[in-house]
């Protein structure tokens, strides 16, 4: 029967190609733009760590003064300072632990020819790669002892080992930034969480390929290297940030399951009794988020996405209204046609589904047009300067998306019509025809 | 023109004219916020900022040995001094929209505290020659000043004077004389030496409103902390004088990492997202608009057709033919004024949702008012087409298919 129905439907777009032309433009246009802008922000806020994001949580606590609090809403601080975050770590309440700082470094290449340039490097601290999961392509991370001893040593991302040392193995040479040499211990697999949830605060973009180089906290801290994003909460002295009253560190700890979140919730809690027994703090306040938790709390999706996604569905949905109306259009004119058929025995159901696979004909062909269009807006936010702009491409997923969006979108339009068009008296039609 | 038979005809097809109620008040719910967010960008786009935006280039050099800096910075202003085509040359720490920016809180008052971000600009001799700021009140640097100037262990200039914002010195002394004047931070204090015309922050969006023309000037002796050269040339030959400067900063600091461009560029880069993002809402609309009007034209085509019969009655009657088109045109003015009254509360109500949720301020009563004529004016231009053809119905139709 379905097959009669498309037939049907073909037969009736011929007779009126301009309003059926008219139709699937409008709701292909309506589609590329909505999935264009789903696309974008689906990326942006996609989890980073499917299998592992569960189990990362964000520490933060709040040495601020009372009176000059960190934000007048209440907001805890973004970052912490080194000594709760050393504190926090020394006692591996976790089962992984690292606080992390982003710092700029110049880069200086082997090679005479080349000039040098500016990337960002991780300053963290030893667990940072078996937290996050980072695939080592050579060589491996440093350890605490490394760390400790302020080892010159380096692990460098998947792309900067392409650049400097065409892919080959490079774990043992040596890599000159900011005019001292380190030793390259590690190379990393390509590595591209989206977003780059742990540079969230310390001045790193929050999308993209991501940093260059990766360090251990002492040994770039010794070697003089500065973090991009310090704050501080009270006057003096900020020339020594580990000393000083500077939030500078992002923390972050690993909690297998709810127990173990709850008992470091508590751990934290009495931690921040303390201090502020000590006198360190003023107030007690606490925060540990789950990662996905965290970046929705953040709004780390630019608002501009958020806004154009709303800005194009405003869109389609206009686009759907005007192809109810068409659609209501073309049936009302066809109500002849209509009459013929429920004389000749066809129910109210088999007029409806008539119009409906018409509407859904529309529908397909409009998504693939949509696709078309969606695939030209991808390409053009991809020429844009936007840090994200590299990201933006159509997966599987969004591809299948764009059709069921389309069909979907066609065939909520088609029902009022096609109701109209089932309800239709036959007996005034043949007399009028 | 009588109105009740055009209602009672709408009556008797409430669904399409329904729906062209509905596209319309979208639309124009759409149009009006979309207007209102480009026009917001173009008047961000074009801050005004006054320093002299033609003449300058700003070349950021990065990754000098922090010790040998203030010799590297005293070499290579001399030498960028010396290049033909320059007029003047001075190292800063950051210049106008740059990426790194500097903040710092400051109240006239001391122990009070600071409400705003205020831009930070350490300027080494000559800076105001260079980016051409236009003094108001006061005076300029002495080299004496500009000698003593450095950054203290807590980030606060060690000099004991500044040049402020005309903004900033009507905030903070309304009514009275800036000069002579105290600011305060930390534990640092400084009397206000001249006023300048607002010159932009280094980064006006994280500045907010109330800081993006809150800028205070120090002076500073050459040190690490002057990483930005402002090159001042000729508008007319200024990227060529960038290019040679590049050159010659190459050559006298291969260690370093050297970025040029001309302010127009600086400029540019920092509005290109709000610039794609009008773009992309002027795009939008343009299509929107259209898929409105064929709607409308697709729907009045389909009732025009169905009425030829009605039309050629009234027309044998003797309805002229303006008077069928006015019918028309009448018709189509009552639901665009029914889709644009509902227009403006669907638009007034996504500026209280944006307003709530993103940076965006209230929408000023004329862009509705604009919004609303252009829905109007489009539903007319594209009612013409089937309304002509309407009119266009011979009154012998009446006496066909009978």
């Amino acid at each position: 029967m379905l097959g009669y129905y498309l037939d049907l439907a073909l037969r009736s777009f011929k007779r009126n190609k301009v309003l059926t032309l008219l139709m699937v433009v409008t709701l292909a246009l309506g589609i590329g733009a909505s999935m264009t802008t789903l696309t974008v922000l689906r990326l942006l806020s996609g989890d980073p760590l499917p299998q592992k994001s569960g189990q990362l949580f964000y520490v933060q606590l709040d040495p601020y003064p009372k009176d000059r609090p960190f934000s007048r809403s209440g907001k805890l601080p973004w970052l912490t300072t080194y000594t709760d975050a050393m504190n926090l770590l020394h006692a591996h309440r976790a089962e992984h632990q690292a606080a992390m700082a982003m710092t700029r470094v110049k880069l200086i290449p082997t090679t005479t020819q080349q000039r040098p340039f500016f990337s960002n490097g991780v300053m963290a601290t030893a667990d940072f790669f078996s937290m996050f999961e980072a695939p080592f392509q050579y060589g491996s991370g440093w350890s605490a002892a490394d760390d400790d001893n302020r080892a010159k040593v380096v692990v460098i991302a998947d792309y900067l080992n392409d650049q400097l040392f065409g892919g080959a193995n490079s774990v043992g040479r040596s890599l000159r930034i900011n005019d001292q040499d380190f030793r390259i211990i590690g190379v990393l697999r390509h590595w591209a969480p989206q977003p780059r949830f742990y540079s969230l605060y310390l001045g790193g973009p929050n999308y993209g390929k991501g940093e260059a180089v990766f360090l251990p906290l002492q040994s770039a801290r010794a070697a003089g290297m500065d973090p991009i994003n310090s704050m501080s909460y009270a006057a003096g002295d900020k020339q020594v940030i580990e000393n000083s009253p500077t939030i500078w560190l992002g923390l972050w700890v690993q909690l297998p399951d709810a127990a173990a979140v709850s008992a470091y919730q508590s751990f934290l809690a009495s931690y921040a009794e303390q201090q502020v027994a000590l006198g360190r703090f003023q107030r007690s306040r606490i925060g540990l988020s789950g990662l996905m938790p965290w970046l929705d709390s953040q709004q780390v999706v630019p608002d501009n996405v958020r806004m154009q996604t709303g800005l194009a569905f405003s869109f389609l949905l206009i686009c759907m209204v005007n192809t109810v109306g068409l659609l209501l259009a073309k049936c009302l004119r066809r109500t002849n046609e209509i009459g013929v058929r429920r004389a000749l025995g066809a129910s109210r159901a088999a007029i409806f589904a008539q119009f409906m696979a018409e509407a859904g004909l529309i529908g397909l062909v409009g998504g693939g047009l949509g696709l078309m269009f969606a695939l030209f807006g991808l390409w053009c936010i991809r020429q844009q300067p936007a840090e994200y702009a590299s990201l933006a491409h159509l997966n599987g997923q969004m591809f299948l998306c764009t059709f069921a969006v389309a069909l979907m979108a066609s065939l909520v339009a088609g029902i009022l019509p096609a109701w109209r068009a089932c309800v239709v008296t036959p007996a005034p039609q043949l007399k009028s025809a | 023109m009588e109105i009740r038979p055009i209602l009672a005809s709408l009556h008797k097809h409430r669904v399409p004219a329904l729906l062209i109620v509905l596209e319309i008040a979208l639309a124009c719910a759409v149009l009006c916020n979309a207007v209102f967010m480009v026009a917001q960008c173009v008047i961000d786009g074009r801050a005004p900022n006054a320093i002299d935006e033609q003449g300058v280039s700003v070349i950021h050099i990065g990754g000098l040995d922090g010790r040998l800096a203030a010799d590297s910075v005293s070499r290579d202003v001399a030498a960028l001094r010396a290049m033909p085509g320059v007029k003047t040359v001075a190292a800063i720490n950051e210049p106008p929209l740059g990426p790194d920016a500097m903040f710092n809180g400051f109240a006239s008052k001391p122990n009070e505290e600071p409400q705003v971000n205020s831009s930070v600009y350490l300027i080494g001799k000559g800076a105001e020659q260079a980016l051409g700021l236009k003094l108001l009140q006061g005076r300029y640097f002495t080299d004496e000043e500009y000698a003593q100037g450095e950054l203290l262990p807590n980030h606060q200039s060690a000099s004991h004077v500044v040049l402020v914002n005309q903004s900033d010195a009507k905030r903070w002394w309304p009514g009275q004389s800036a000069l002579g004047q105290q600011i305060y931070s930390d534990i640092n204090t400084w009397t206000v030496i001249g006023v300048v015309a607002d010159v932009i922050a280094q980064d006006p969006s994280f500045a907010g409103v109330s800081g993006k023309y809150s800028s205070v000037f120090f002076p500073q002796r050459p040190s690490a902390e002057l990483n930005n050269y402002i090159l001042r040339s000729d508008p007319a030959d200024r990227d060529h004088v960038l290019q040679q400067a590049m050159q010659t900063l190459g050559k006298l600091e291969p260690g370093a990492v050297l970025e040029g461009k001309t302010f127009a560029d600086v400029r540019a880069d920092y509005f290109a997202g709000s610039r794609n993002l009008a773009w992309m809402l002027v795009l939008v609309c343009v299509v929107m608009l259209a898929v409105t009007a064929l709607g409308i034209v697709g729907l009045t085509s389909f009732w025009v057709g169905q009425r030829r019969k009605q039309i050629g009655i009234r027309r044998a009657v003797g309805a002229s033919c303006r008077q069928i088109l006015a019918y028309f045109q009448t018709e189509n003015f009552l639901l665009s004024t029914a889709g644009v009254l509902l227009g403006l509360v669907l638009a007034f109500a996504i500026n209280i949702y944006l307003m709530r949720h993103y940076e965006v301020s209230r929408m000023p009563w004329y862009y509705l008012g604009g919004g609303a004529a252009a829905l109007w004016l489009l539903g007319q231009l594209a009612v013409l087409g089937p309304a002509l053809r309407a009119a266009s119905v011979p009154p012998v139709e009446a006496t066909r298919t009978i």
